[in-house]
């Protein structure tokens, strides 16, 4: 069974604030809740399916059902890290194709900023591998800074095209009042930024904020009620890739299996695509993110994000016109969900017309959770407008 | 003995045969009895084949850096430590593991260097396996 064409996103919305001391994750999960369905025009009511991950406190999806007064028949709290959230939306569209629910509102929030980084400590003292990784002292930054020594290793990357991948995320977070680093900056500003684990420097990172967003993911019949332009979701895949008995491979990560799986089912190929989500954890991500989708032969990312490749609206192919997980927001460490709702916005016409890619029609969104090309969940969205 | 933290692993049923060798100075690999496939990370059960028939064997020892960062900033135990290396070596029996290369200049340690490994004891009785330059 294919979902292309099976359900649509009717309502995205993003917390608009980076730092939230005054609120508690289930008010935040409610604020965007609220906002994603009036985006929508629809109410808590119509919702007969939810989809949460592990940033949802308490017994998760049941915790916030209750919460939210929710009255689901369909519920799904699938947990891929950061790119859950890209997950949930191909859920929801198999869940609504299959019949088990026609709203379906997936909800993101958390506090690392304000509320201590949540650095999973207690899930992973127990995880099978923990004593043989946290022991030697792999901090995040760390694990993604050995995929970047090794792509540079086998393939010339450097850090000057690492930084140019900063270096357009912060040249479109100007145009977002909300960014967390709304400024631009060059290529020798990253390059001397701080190291922390070598190859990567501090403006090689993501932010840390509050924060979070919500959608709504709809039947074909309730889309064409609502007054809202609806975003069609045309194809969705997903991978979980890790260290696959010790023997690791650090170059690549898995959007080689969801890619391919994605644009398999929406019938399009990494060349139709007018603009792309990439989730930006570290500027590393987005490098073999964007080989590994296709947009480029592996081992040529460097030069495809070079000379502002990645830069809206000229660019090759341009990418997080929000300003991204660099500058923009990274709300509870998990990125998927702004991935998809800056999809959405540029499919409806509704980026900020300084990054708007003029005539929009084909968007990817793609997540990526966990730790890069070690132990990952992988989410690749294709998404088209109402027409597509 | 290196001069970095040395936390102490959570040892569990399934791992106890190796941390109990690494606390005798020796580096010992689960291996696949119907498969003949050395596991890594260690566990009773072969991720290529399915058995729980899986035995231990001495590893060789050395290995070659396949990466390796210089981590500026520590956390947790290693708050105090940095600079210090993270590497995974591939061992001469095939996997990959994580762990540190020491007993050089962190900045002296690259892809394709040789290295052996070293044990620094915890304060719980086990010990870490650890590398360093062969010959150093």
């Amino acid at each position: 069974m294919s979902i292309r064409g099976t359900a649509f996103v009717a309502g995205a919305f993003e917390h608009p604030r980076r730092e939230i001391p005054d609120r508690t994750i289930p008010q935040i999960h409610g604020e965007v809740a609220m906002g994603a369905l009036a985006d929508a025009g629809l109410t808590l009511a119509d919702v007969d399916g939810y989809f949460c991950a592990g940033d949802a406190p308490g017994l998760g999806g049941m915790s916030m059902a209750e919460y939210l007064g929710l009255h689901v028949r369909h519920i799904d709290a699938t947990e891929t890290g950061g790119s859950s959230y890209v997950v949930h939306v191909g859920h929801a569209a198999q869940a609504i194709a299959a019949g088990k629910c026609s709203v379906a509102l997936i909800t993101l929030a958390g506090n690392p900023r304000s509320g201590g980084f949540e650095g999973g400590g207690r899930a992973f003292a127990s995880a099978p591998e923990g004593g043989f990784e946290t022991v030697w002292g792999p901090t995040i930054v760390a694990n993604y800074a050995l995929a970047a020594q090794r792509h540079m290793y086998e393939f010339g990357t450097t850090s000057a095209q690492l930084a140019e991948i900063k270096v357009a995320a912060a040249a479109h977070a100007q145009h977002n009042p909300n960014a967390m680093l709304p400024r631009p900056v060059t290529i020798e500003e990253v390059l001397e930024s701080p190291m922390v684990a070598d190859p990567l420097h501090r403006l090689d990172c993501c932010v840390i904020t509050d924060g979070g967003g919500a959608l709504v993911v709809v039947s074909p019949e309730v889309a064409r009620d609502l007054d809202r332009s609806c975003v069609k979701v045309l194809g969705a895949g997903e991978a979980v890739k890790h260290t696959d008995n010790g023997r690791v491979d650090l170059t690549y990560t898995g959007a080689v299996w969801s890619g391919p799986r994605a644009f398999e089912e929406a019938g399009v190929t990494p060349g139709d695509i007018d603009y792309a989500s990439i989730y930006d954890s570290f500027t590393i991500t987005v490098l073999e993110t964007i080989e590994d989708l296709g947009f480029c032969e592996k081992g040529k990312g460097g030069a495809f994000v070079a000379d502002g490749g990645l830069q809206s609206p000229n660019g090759r192919l341009p990418f997080n016109t929000d300003g991204g997980g660099l500058c923009n927001n990274h709300p509870a460490n998990r990125g998927g969900m702004t991935k998809v709702i800056e999809a959405v916005r540029q499919l409806r016409d509704e980026a900020h017309p300084a990054v708007q890619v003029p005539d929009c029609q084909l968007a990817v969104a793609h997540g990526t959770g966990g730790s890069l090309a070690t132990r990952m969940g992988s989410a690749t969205l294709v998404l088209g407008r109402e027409d597509a | 003995m290196s001069s970095l933290p040395a936390p102490s692993p959570p040892v569990t049923l399934e791992t106890q045969p190796f941390w109990d060798a690494a606390a005798a100075g020796r580096l010992v690999l689960p291996r696949c009895d119907a498969c003949t496939t050395v596991i890594w990370y260690p566990r009773a059960f072969c991720p290529a084949c399915g058995s729980t028939a899986v035995c231990w064997i001495d590893a060789a020892g050395t290995g070659t850096v396949y990466s390796c960062t210089v981590v500026r900033k520590g956390q947790g135990a290693y708050r105090e430590a940095a600079p210090y290396v993270v590497a995974y070596v591939e061992l001469d029996e095939g996997p990959r593991m994580m762990t540190n290369v020491v007993g050089c200049d962190p900045d002296a340690v690259s892809i394709g260097m040789r290295v052996e490994v070293t044990f620094d004891a915890t304060d719980k009785g086990t010990a870490l396996p650890r590398f360093r330059p062969v010959g150093s």
